[in-house]
């Protein structure tokens, strides 16, 4: 499992000019999450793109390897108890990125991170993860989708 | 500025006038600072939904709020579920979920 920049520096120098004043307009703390919804086109098409990256992606804070944060670890802890096939799966970090942090609340219109896409499809944040883990539809969902690792080793993984 | 400070009693209140809950508790998992919740939120208004529109709902009804706060998580039930929940965990097992959070209190950055 891995993660990667969302914007390259060019998406990110081309959207600063119209991303900036509305959100250096206001004193931080105060704006609600109505007050700083804004958009740009090219935020979308990246986050667009940031979720077709894979057939299942997680934008999460901090890496797989090093999560920032309790929910974002105990999704990527249960992604893994799944046996989600690391080939099949891209994890963003939001905390690398403002844009992506406060641009994939509105896209997905979920005020929280982590967030988890399955195939495209926005699936929830960690509550739903860990009762869809618990209920046993998570499973059910991953194996329809065919994002599992393989059991029996086609490759050198089996000993 | 004039921000209302936001409490259990607060959330609750508005839970519960927002989403017709017929039962809310809500947990202050931040150790005391305010900025991190965890509610149990029981409302007939659920009946039909799947898991993502509930937690939709309540995202919508609580959307100023949990802006303003660092964490957020529910667990949202129909009075029906709730009972039958109750009948098969015993009434300790009920209440908000904890998952995440290092014996009940939040880790990490701000949302």
């Amino acid at each position: 499992m891995f993660a990667r920049p969302l914007f390259s520096a060019t998406i990110r120098q081309a959207a600063r000019p119209i991303a900036r004043p509305v959100v250096c307009s206001r004193p931080k703390p105060f704006l609600t999450a109505f007050q700083q919804r804004f958009l740009s086109d090219q935020t979308r098409k990246a986050i667009e793109k940031a979720v077709s990256s894979a057939p299942v992606v997680l934008f999460m804070k901090g890496t797989p390897e090093t999560p920032q944060c309790g929910f974002s670890r105990a999704s990527i802890q249960i992604l893994g108890l799944q046996g989600v096939d690391p080939n099949k799966f891209a994890a963003f970090n939001v905390l690398e990125d403002e844009e992506l942090r406060s641009g994939i609340k509105e896209f997905s219109d979920w005020p929280t991170i982590p967030q988890l896409y399955i195939d495209k499809e926005f699936v929830g944040g960690c509550d739903i993860l860990v009762s869809m883990h618990q209920d046993g539809s998570l499973a059910k969902m991953l194996e329809e989708k065919g994002v599992l690792a393989p059991l029996d080793g086609t490759s050198e993984a089996k000993q | 500025m004039g921000e209302p400070t936001i409490t259990e009693t607060s959330l609750k209140a508005a839970l519960t006038e927002r989403l017709n809950a017929v039962h809310v508790e809500v947990t202050d998992m931040s150790g005391g600072c305010g900025q991190s919740f965890t509610s149990l939120i029981v409302s007939p208004q659920f009946a039909g939904q799947n898991s993502l529109k509930r937690h939709r709902a309540v995202n919508a009804a609580l959307r100023d709020e949990i802006a303003a706060i660092h964490a957020w998580s529910a667990k949202c039930l129909t009075p029906e579920e709730w009972q039958r929940d109750k009948e098969k965990n015993g009434a300790a097992a009920e209440g908000p979920p904890l998952d995440g959070t290092v014996q009940g209190h939040v880790t990490g950055v701000d949302a």
